[in-house]
């Protein structure tokens, strides 16, 4: 019987999930902002926010670094006011699983607003409610099964990150690594049972939560319909 | 004192198509009609404010809603009207009562529920309060959408062919239902129709449009006897 070291799994847990947070926070704004067809530069912001699908993942984290490391100027005032930096600390792991998965996250979410009928969002205007109130109470309870499949896809790619998470975090964060970064130290280090044992478990968390997002999706359509 | 007319006038260029009409609807049943592609269901988004015209002014009585001449544009959700739908468009994750009550914001909030219960027991389909649009047949949605619209206490009432997708006797039920309601109200109400017996059935003058101009107006008998050539 074999040991294993749960810990890096449950990092990798809390990373995805604040970063799940996080990204369909700015996600569902970036989705709003691009589906307004006025918006100037639309279709730059869109490539800008998409680009993190086609950067090498080294890359990423690179440009994380210069954007946040300790001598930029973001990474000063973090520094300034929160007393750390945002650079190998937890922080700075959940900010890159975030970029990583924000572009997947926004595309799910514009998906899931583009197919909320006009009509609806029509009728909610003549009916009185303003932008804000036609956002909140029509365009995004419709675009539900959008968000969750978005937050879905997101945690996904949270959870598996690694390179961007070790160029901006670190291999370690507190001594602990992520459940990715495990799986290779340990492939490396020839403990093929502990490799094995944090895969089959990586793959049971994220085909379970794909399997719910899946049902409660289809729950979503189903009531609607 | 008397409600306040509707005065509108309207010119949008969209490519070769030129819409270019001049409406006056008193208090009452208005009926626009014409062949689809003439720019009927046009007049109404513009009268909402959904869409903005290339030059027009749209007045009730003296409130302005639109003058493109002065820059003036107020907001379609300033604009107090009621709107309904060729597709009804209802909120679809709301129950009946919700859909009635979404557009009571200047009810206080403990009453809108009672007063959301009441307009659907008006219409006749009080029973669905609690029940969401995907379970509605095509007449229970129809009355569910003419209770939301005539929640807000409208000055102008919109319908854009909300019943051309239903049987002759369903149809003559609902028209009757409009006239009772429009008559309690007494504002202007702009019906949107290619039918003919609808128009029979509801409208106190009619406009006919034809390639994005009025080719006919005046009362309803006058102009219906002279479009029988119009589709049934």
């Amino acid at each position: 019987m074999w040991w294993v070291d749960w810990n890096p799994l449950w990092l990798s847990l809390q990373i995805a999930s604040l970063s799940t947070i996080v990204t369909l926070v700015f996600g569902t704004g970036f989705s709003l902002l691009l589906a307004w067809r006025k918006l100037p530069a639309r279709h730059l912001i869109d490539a800008v926010i998409s680009a993190p699908l086609v950067l090498p993942p080294t890359v990423l984290g690179y440009y994380l670094l210069v954007v946040l490391g300790r001598n930029s100027a973001i990474g000063h005032g973090w520094e300034w006011l929160f007393g750390t930096p945002i650079v190998f600390t937890f922080t700075g792991a959940v900010i890159a699983a975030s970029v990583g998965s924000l572009p997947l996250v926004v595309r799910s979410i514009r998906l899931g607003i583009e197919a909320v009928e006009p009509n609806l969002v029509a009728a909610a205007r003549t009916l009185g409610a303003r932008p804000v109130r036609v956002v909140v109470t029509v365009v995004l309870p419709l675009a539900a099964p959008g968000l969750i499949a978005g937050a879905m896809l997101g945690f996904a790619r949270a959870l598996g990150d690694y390179g961007a998470t070790q160029m901006l975090a670190g291999a370690r964060i507190d001594g602990t690594p992520t459940a990715s970064i495990f799986v290779m130290d340990q492939l490396l280090a020839n403990h093929e049972d502990q490799v094995f044992a944090m895969s089959l478990a990586t793959t049971v968390v994220g085909v379970a939560m794909l399997y719910f997002a899946n049902r409660l999706t289809h729950r979503l359509h189903h009531h609607r319909a | 004192m008397p409600s306040p007319s509707l005065a509108a006038t309207i010119r949008i260029r969209r490519g070769e198509f030129v819409l270019d009409v001049a409406l006056d609807c008193p208090p009452g049943i208005t009926c626009v009609m014409g062949p689809s592609g003439s720019g009927k269901s046009t007049i109404l988004a513009v009268l909402a404010g959904l869409a903005l015209p290339d030059a027009g002014r749209i007045a009730l009585g003296n409130e302005v809603w639109l003058d493109r001449a002065y820059g003036i544009e107020v907001p379609v959700h300033a604009r107090r009207l009621a709107y309904v739908f060729q597709g009804l468009a209802l909120f679809p994750h709301m129950s009946a009562l919700a859909n009635v009550a979404y557009g009571m914001s200047d009810v206080a909030r403990p009453d809108r529920s009672a007063k959301a219960q009441a307009l659907l027991d008006r219409v006749g389909v009080g029973h669905l309060a609690r029940r969401r649009p995907r379970t509605f047949s095509g007449g229970e949605a129809q009355r569910v959408a003419l209770a939301r619209a005539l929640a807000r206490s409208p000055k102008l009432v919109l319908l854009d062919e909300p019943f051309s997708a239903l049987d002759r006797e369903l149809r003559a039920q609902l028209t009757a239902l409009v006239r009772e309601l429009v008559a309690e109200l007494a504002v202007p109400l702009v019906h949107v129709t290619h039918s003919i017996a609808e128009a029979r059935l509801l409208a106190d003058q009619v406009v006919r449009i034809e390639r994005g101009k009025v080719s006919a107006r005046g009362p309803a008998a006058e102009v219906l006897a002279n479009v029988a050539s119009l589709e049934e």
